[in-house]
């Protein structure tokens, strides 16, 4: 059974028409076209937030566009959920591996769709037709191995063998080698190719520009939502133009504010490792009255940086000083009592008590140090929050709302507000401004400037270009793991961002 | 009557109490409670009698120090169900040390409510340190500490007889507070008193009741606040097995007598259905004392109204509780919805 020898048709395998979906306060799609024909791989690239996601779920069939047309083979489609696009013939390989760890392969393979004998699992033909699908990606397994005892990568493998079990004649991968180790990239790529040999076409979603460049026979680039452009011919595929397309917007962005005189360092790192990324030692410094970006994709461990020095995620190595003083949090307790203040990524799970009130998220960290002999200081607290809901601009009918009522933004800055009355040394950001309108945004980087103006060290994650560029006074730029570069204010360009974002291995930036 | 009078009065005084601070739900917990007092009233003639009060304010009282106990626990988004089980522990040991061994009365009573809190410990640990489930780990202290109960006294009857009458009395001491023949206050319902004063001004006044009520919302913006969660979830496991172990003291002291194998049975849940009754969460970061006090009495006065009313459905005693616990919790779920539909202002 030769099952991947595609027929050919005349038609483009897969074309998509003016796609468009709507969130509520985003416009994740706008009017997004592209084709996609037999037996060829086209990766699909655009920064954090271009929209890849989403259109990858509405091929997929996870969700319905609000306006567009999919046509496979030359026919229109409706995908209602995944089966349909399975039946189309279509395969989404998610980053996050959909497998059962409890099952063989074969198992996995047939999950759901598993051949029977008088109404009992045939194993027998279970494991014969596995064996067919492996050897398809280059697996010589027995498929009764328990899943769980594969590596990452040949788990993924099989995660496409079970995809070409089902007929897939197209398959989006999802950032496909940012879990494998170099050398199971290296096998991944044979079987993409393999495949592309025997008429199936790839979707390819990735980061790293390199692969792109090794494995691609056309690219399409998406930026803010919409098409940015396409290289359609091999020999076009190069890293500076594929940046160039990702990021060339009119820069429109908001002016920058003088920068404050830095100060003393207050916060040192020295050859720190996150659990997250151990073989990776981290060195930097921000200074009193710094307001420092840390940019990268996701998955760079940025997040983790900052859980580690909050001491949620500790250390595995190296040190951390504050004005000075060497400090080693193992927890979040230690964290501020060395001056470091963490406003979260996750606002609603991390950050606030939704069902509390105002007034009692605002005084959660400073409530022990102002407390008489344990008993909360009321008065303390009504006045904490009479100070902090006019000078944060905090729309709320009264400091007794609970904080789930608030919008976005007015939560975040309750968040600050908890921060800031334990005056802090050190204020951690993480995606500050995610999920917020443009207004509360602006009068977030306000706020944030006049913090570092009065001497705060101010040190941020974001995955928004504009927030990086606009906010910070310099960035570290983060790339799997390691600190890929620094970008002092006159280098502080989308392309170069880009540039040591997107550093992969195989590529020649470095810091 | 003066009775009557009475109830109407602690009304309104549980309405004063109840205003700013308290959510409509309890409000209909005590309409609940009122309904079923005014049933049995009518229903029976010996509901308002003066012994029958008295009882109903005594029984209330012990039920309501298991309830509080627990209630620290649900608070923290845990359960407790091993109440019973120390009840019955604590019950059997304090007569058997006593009366078997010769100690001494303060080394018995300190010993008991020791182990009390040691019980709390090792559930609370077990808990935080190692990650058990804290209905597992509630679940084996139930199984275990019976056990344990019946194996000591090698499942005999334990009891003071006729002395200890001085011990005796912090349970069954009654102050007549309307001359003789008037209404009695039970002892008990001072312990009781005392210690719901102390939780709730614990809960509502300290910065610890702050955090356990944090945590339970939402332990992981907690520990981000700094807040050392792990060290809250332990002390209210301490303090549920210990208002358990005092509960269970009383218990047997009031009764005189323990059977191993059946007393305290069941009480953990007695308890924790007066704790959800009484507005507490079982998703956790809700409760209020002036609830608990409510529910628990709610859970006496169905039981009384059985006896006093209808005697002849004893044997469906449990499945009229369940029912009326249930009507309850739908039409806390429902008043919630509604509310949730209109947003606070």
């Amino acid at each position: 059974m030769t099952a991947a020898e595609v027929p050919h048709v005349e038609a483009p395998l897969l074309e998509v028409r003016g796609i468009s979906k709507r969130f509520p306060g985003v416009r994740a799609l706008d009017d997004v076209s592209l084709r996609v024909g037999q037996a060829e791989v086209l990766a699909l690239i655009g920064e954090n937030g271009a929209g890849k996601s989403t259109l990858l779920k509405i091929l997929a069939g996870v969700q319905p566009p609000d306006a567009g047309e999919i046509l496979v083979a030359g026919r229109p489609m409706r995908f209602w959920g995944v089966e349909d696009a399975l039946e189309a013939g279509i395969a989404l390989i998610h980053q996050e591996l959909n497998l059962a760890d409890n099952l063989d392969i074969a198992g996995n393979i047939f999950l759901g769709r598993e051949p029977r004998r008088l109404g009992l699992l045939d194993l027998a033909a279970m494991r014969r037709e596995a064996a067919e699908w492996l050897r398809m990606v280059g697996l010589d397994l027995d498929p009764a191995t328990p899943l769980a005892e594969l590596p990452i990568g040949r788990q993924q493998l099989v995660e496409i063998a079970k995809a070409l079990s089902t007929r897939a004649r197209l398959l989006i991968m999802d950032e496909p080698t940012s879990s494998l180790s170099a050398r199971e990239t290296e096998t991944l790529f044979r079987v993409v190719k393999e495949l592309r040999r025997r008429g199936v076409s790839v979707i390819w979603i990735s980061h790293r520009l390199g692969e792109v460049k090794e494995l691609a026979d056309r690219v399409v680039v998406l930026r803010d939502g919409r098409n940015a452009g396409e290289i359609a011919d091999r020999a076009g595929i190069e890293h500076d133009r594929m940046i160039r397309m990702m990021v060339g917007r009119d820069i429109d962005r908001l002016a920058r504010r003088p920068s404050h005189r830095p100060g003393d360092v207050v916060l040192a790192a020295r050859e720190l490792r996150t659990p997250a990324h151990p073989k990776h030692p981290l060195s930097f410094e921000v200074r009193a009255g710094e307001i420092v970006g840390i940019a990268g994709l996701v998955g760079a461990g940025r997040t983790e940086l900052l859980t580690t020095l909050f001491g949620i995620t500790p250390a595995v190595g190296g040190a951390v000083a504050v004005a000075g003083r060497p400090v080693t949090p193992r927890s979040p307790i230690d964290a501020i009592s060395a001056g470091l203040a963490l406003v979260p990524e996750d606002r609603k799970q991390q950050g606030l008590v939704l069902e509390m009130a105002v007034r009692e998220n605002m005084s959660l960290v400073s409530l022990w140090p102002e407390s008489r002999a344990g008993f909360v200081d009321f008065a303390r607290e009504r006045r904490l929050s009479a100070e902090m809901i006019p000078a944060l601009a905090i729309k709320t009918p009264g400091d007794r709302q609970a904080v789930q009522f608030l919008s976005g933004g007015n939560q975040q800055k309750v968040v600050l507000a908890k921060w800031l009355a334990m005056k802090p040394k050190v204020l951690l950001l993480d995606e500050p401004t995610r999920g917020i309108d443009v207004g509360a945004k602006a009068e977030i980087y306000d706020l944030v400037h006049r913090l570092a103006g009065e001497g705060l060290a101010v040190l941020f994650v974001s995955s928004e270009m504009e927030e990086i560029l606009s906010l910070a006074d310099r960035a570290l730029v983060m790339h799997e793991g390691r600190l890929a570069g620094g970008l002092a204010r006159g280098e502080l360009t989308e392309e170069n961002v880009m540039q040591l974002a997107a550093g992969g291995r195989a590529e020649r930036m470095s810091a | 009557m003066s009775e009557q009078t009475m109830g109407n009065d602690r009304g309104a005084a549980a309405w004063r109490a109840l205003r700013g601070i308290v959510s409509p739900k309890i409000l209909g917990i005590i309409g609940l409670l009122a309904v079923v007092c005014l049933y049995t009233a009518l229903a029976s003639d010996n509901f308002l009698k003066v012994g029958n009060l008295e009882n109903i304010v005594h029984r209330t009282a012990l039920f309501g120090i298991l309830s509080i106990g627990v209630a620290f626990v649900i608070i923290t988004g845990g359960i407790d169900l091993s109440i019973g089980s120390v009840v019955c522990l604590v019950g059997v040991m304090l007569p058997w040390l006593l009366v078997q061994h010769g100690w001494s009365v303060a080394a018995g009573v300190a010993f008991v409510l020791l182990l009390g809190a040691a019980i709390g410990l090792v559930h609370g640990l077990l808990v935080t340190r190692l990650g058990l489930q804290p209905f597992v780990v509630t679940l084996c202290g139930l199984l275990i500490y019976r056990g344990v109960a019946r194996g000591l006294t090698q499942d005999q009857s334990q009891g003071f007889g006729t002395a200890y009458k001085g011990l005796r009395s912090l349970a069954t001491a009654r102050f007549p507070i309307f001359g003789e023949g008037g209404f009695s206050l039970p002892a008990t319902t001072l312990i009781f008193l005392v210690i719901a004063v102390l939780a709730a001004v614990f809960l509502n006044r300290t910065v610890w009741g702050r955090y356990l009520l944090a945590l339970g919302r939402n332990e992981q913006a907690a520990r981000y606040s700094g807040i050392d969660t792990g060290r809250m979830k332990l002390l209210a496991y301490v303090i549920s097995s210990t208002l358990a172990a005092l509960g269970g003291m009383l218990f047997v002291l009031d009764i005189n007598a323990a059977q191993p194998s059946d007393f305290g049975n069941f009480y953990e849940l007695y308890a924790i259905a007066a704790a959800v009754l009484g507005g507490c969460s079982l998703r956790g970061g809700e409760g209020s004392i002036l609830g608990l006090l409510v529910g628990s009495a709610l859970m006496v006065v169905l039981n009384n109204m059985i006896n006093l009313a209808h005697p002849q459905y004893q044997n469906v005693e449990f499945a009229i509780i369940g029912g009326v616990i249930l009507a309850g919790v739908i039409a806390d779920e429902l008043v919630r919805r509604a509310a949730r539909r209109r947003p606070a202002a």
